[in-house]
């Protein structure tokens, strides 16, 4: 299986995931730490997967959202932003309310 | 290498000319930047694609000479 199949089975399995720096219980990035907390703020589950454990995976997802920083967070296998965006979505409320619309909480 | 300030000012204005830009150094440190950005030409994109602007200027820069920039987009 190539590394985009890879995240593409990783998106279809989890309703929520983040390619993060480090695990959810011990990030290694202070913004990878950040969208971590939010997500448990949330009470939300969802599926940390550590890029620092596989070099492939790191590179590829940055192309397959096209988007040049980790973390990233997706819902129902869409791309919902990094951690800026992710951090305005949770102020405003919206990421909450994008949580409700995809029915995960 | 570490980008400064003006450097990264650069980039983004000469990609987004209309672009007010206000970058602050974090940590001091040339390496963690803040920038809040108001160009026109974000008007009407997501803040997916306002960021992808702002990362495009930056012409790969973005997680490598450039370790973290905190952005925030608006219309103006």
């Amino acid at each position: 299986m190539d590394t985009k199949d890879k995240i593409k089975e990783i998106l279809n399995k989890n309703d929520v995931c983040l390619f993060m720096k480090g695990t959810p219980d011990s990030p290694q990035c202070g913004f990878s730490m950040a969208v971590s907390n939010i997500l448990k703020h949330l009470n939300i589950t969802f599926e940390g997967i550590n890029i620092l454990e596989d070099q492939s995976l790191r590179e590829e997802i940055k192309n397959y959202s096209d988007w040049p920083t980790i973390p990233q967070l997706y819902i129902k296998g869409e791309f919902v932003g990094g951690c800026d965006i992710v951090k305005e979505m949770f102020e405003s409320q919206e990421l909450k309310k994008l949580f409700e619309a995809k029915g995960i909480v | 290498m570490a980008l400064s300030a003006a450097e990264i000012k650069k980039l983004i204005v000469d990609s987004i000319p209309d672009a007010t830009i206000e970058i602050k150094d974090l940590m001091g440190d040339s390496n963690h930047y803040s920038a809040k950005i108001s160009s026109k030409v974000f008007i009407g994109l997501s803040k997916i694609e306002q960021h992808k602007l702002v990362y495009k200027s930056l012409k790969g820069k973005m997680g490598n000479e450039l370790h973290a920039l905190s952005i925030t987009t608006e219309g103006k």
